[in-house]
């Protein structure tokens, strides 16, 4: 029980996938201008998370050892695709907004990363709240980034005139550069929420330790 | 000016790859550490990226879309590609093993950089003629050497500077980034 939680927490803070380990950053950076896109690509991308790792663990006896990466690239690619096509059909305003950033979902380091880390020597219970915690720690950055820079950079948030009609909005911040700096300092955020963490009576739920 | 030569100067200029629209970041970070391995990188991507458009825009088009299956893209165009730069490795241990030493060794990484992957479907969804498909891969690809050969020469730099206790470590290296960022929006109104 103790592990399960451990295992699912790893992902939030201490293995934060952006903050911490630097890995599937592309679409973090890109698509967080506003905030609807921010959640449609985290759903999307936990979702793609989940499912693999969900797949992946259940077959895990039954993928040969020597052609792993073929087949879990093609399970990825399949999630993906059926991701990117229900976009299409549904939401084809959003779909179009973050453009070739969900078809990239299949080369995102961070699935790739955790089904072979993970999924693919774990149970599917464990497999499957991994890939929830690394969903939602994804999630909560790219929310975050895309909140800071929609409020700033347009004054509003998921559309919605927030701040006084009075404010000019800081372009800056919905343009590129203003994204590098934006994460720079999430980045900063998460290493001090990291150190909190460990220095906490919580301590480190140490995930490898097996209680 | 001449379409191909646009599309070139948008593809290194305008559109950064790295800077301007954050696809392939991993490397951008992760190999930068000197100017020397900036440079055997961005080789290697350049190959790589201008055989995968090759293959792909030729798979594309003249498979694919006759016969409807381009929901099938995804899947086709990664397989297309991995395989590719397994045959390539192969055959560069081979037949020129000096070329294998320097570039060999960032054959692999490639393989699942969305850079690659990027770049094919763009060249899909401009609708590139083959010829413009080469030019825009390679004018994307020299735009990733420039972007990593900049920050490996910043990090020189930052090395020996005083950075605040808050950016040390990975976040300085995004603050710069966005400084250079700054600095290619200017290339903004280059072509009409």
């Amino acid at each position: 029980m103790k592990r399960s939680i451990a295992v699912f927490l790893q992902g939030l803070v201490i293995e934060n996938p952006l903050a911490i380990i630097m890995i599937g950053l592309c679409s973090a950076l890109a698509v967080t201008t506003s905030v609807a896109n921010g959640i449609g690509m985290s759903l999307a991308m936990t979702f793609v998370i989940v499912a693999s790792e969900l797949i992946i663990s259940a077959f895990r006896k039954l993928i040969p050892e020597s052609v792993r990466i073929p087949i879990f690239i093609i399970i990825i690619a399949a999630f993906t695709t059926m991701v990117d096509l229900v976009m299409k059909a549904y939401f084809p305003d959003l779909s179009k907004a973050m453009g070739v950033f969900i078809p990239l979902i299949v080369v995102n380091c961070i699935i790739m990363g955790r089904v072979e880390a993970f999924a693919s020597k774990e149970p599917v219970p464990h497999a499957v709240l991994d890939a929830l915690g690394m969903g939602l720690g994804y999630t909560w950055v790219l929310v975050g980034m895309s909140v800071v820079r929609e409020l700033l950079g347009n004054g509003t948030i998921l559309g919605i005139q927030v701040l006084p009609e009075s404010y000019q909005p800081i372009l800056f911040f919905v343009l590129p550069p203003g994204g590098f700096l934006v994460f720079a300092l999430f980045i900063s955020l998460n290493l001090f929420l990291k150190k909190k963490w460990l220095e906490s009576p919580l301590g480190c739920p140490d995930p490898e330790g097996g209680n | 000016m001449p379409v191909a030569l646009k599309i070139f100067i948008a593809a290194v200029l305008i559109n950064n790859i790295i800077l301007m629209r954050f696809i392939g970041l991993c490397p951008y970070i992760g190999m930068s550490t000197d100017v020397k391995q900036s440079i055997g990188m961005g080789f290697a991507v350049t190959f790589v990226m201008v055989l995968a458009s090759t293959a792909t825009w030729t798979l594309y088009n003249l498979v694919l879309d006759p016969l409807g299956l381009e929901f099938l893209q995804i899947l086709v165009f990664i397989l297309i590609i991995a395989s590719l730069v397994q045959l390539v490795e192969f055959y560069l241990k081979k037949a020129a093993p000096a070329l294998y030493m320097s570039m060999g060794i960032y054959l692999p990484l490639i393989t699942t950089n969305c850079a690659i992957l990027a770049v094919t479907f763009d060249n899909i969804t401009y609708g590139h003629s083959f010829f413009e498909s080469i030019v825009y891969s390679v004018g994307v690809a020299l735009g990733f050497m420039l972007a990593m050969i900049i920050l490996a020469g910043l990090r020189t730099r930052v090395r020996t500077s005083a950075i605040p206790a808050f950016l040390r470590g990975n976040p300085i290296l995004f603050v710069l980034s966005s400084l250079v960022a700054v600095s290619f929006m200017g290339f903004a109104g280059l072509i009409k």
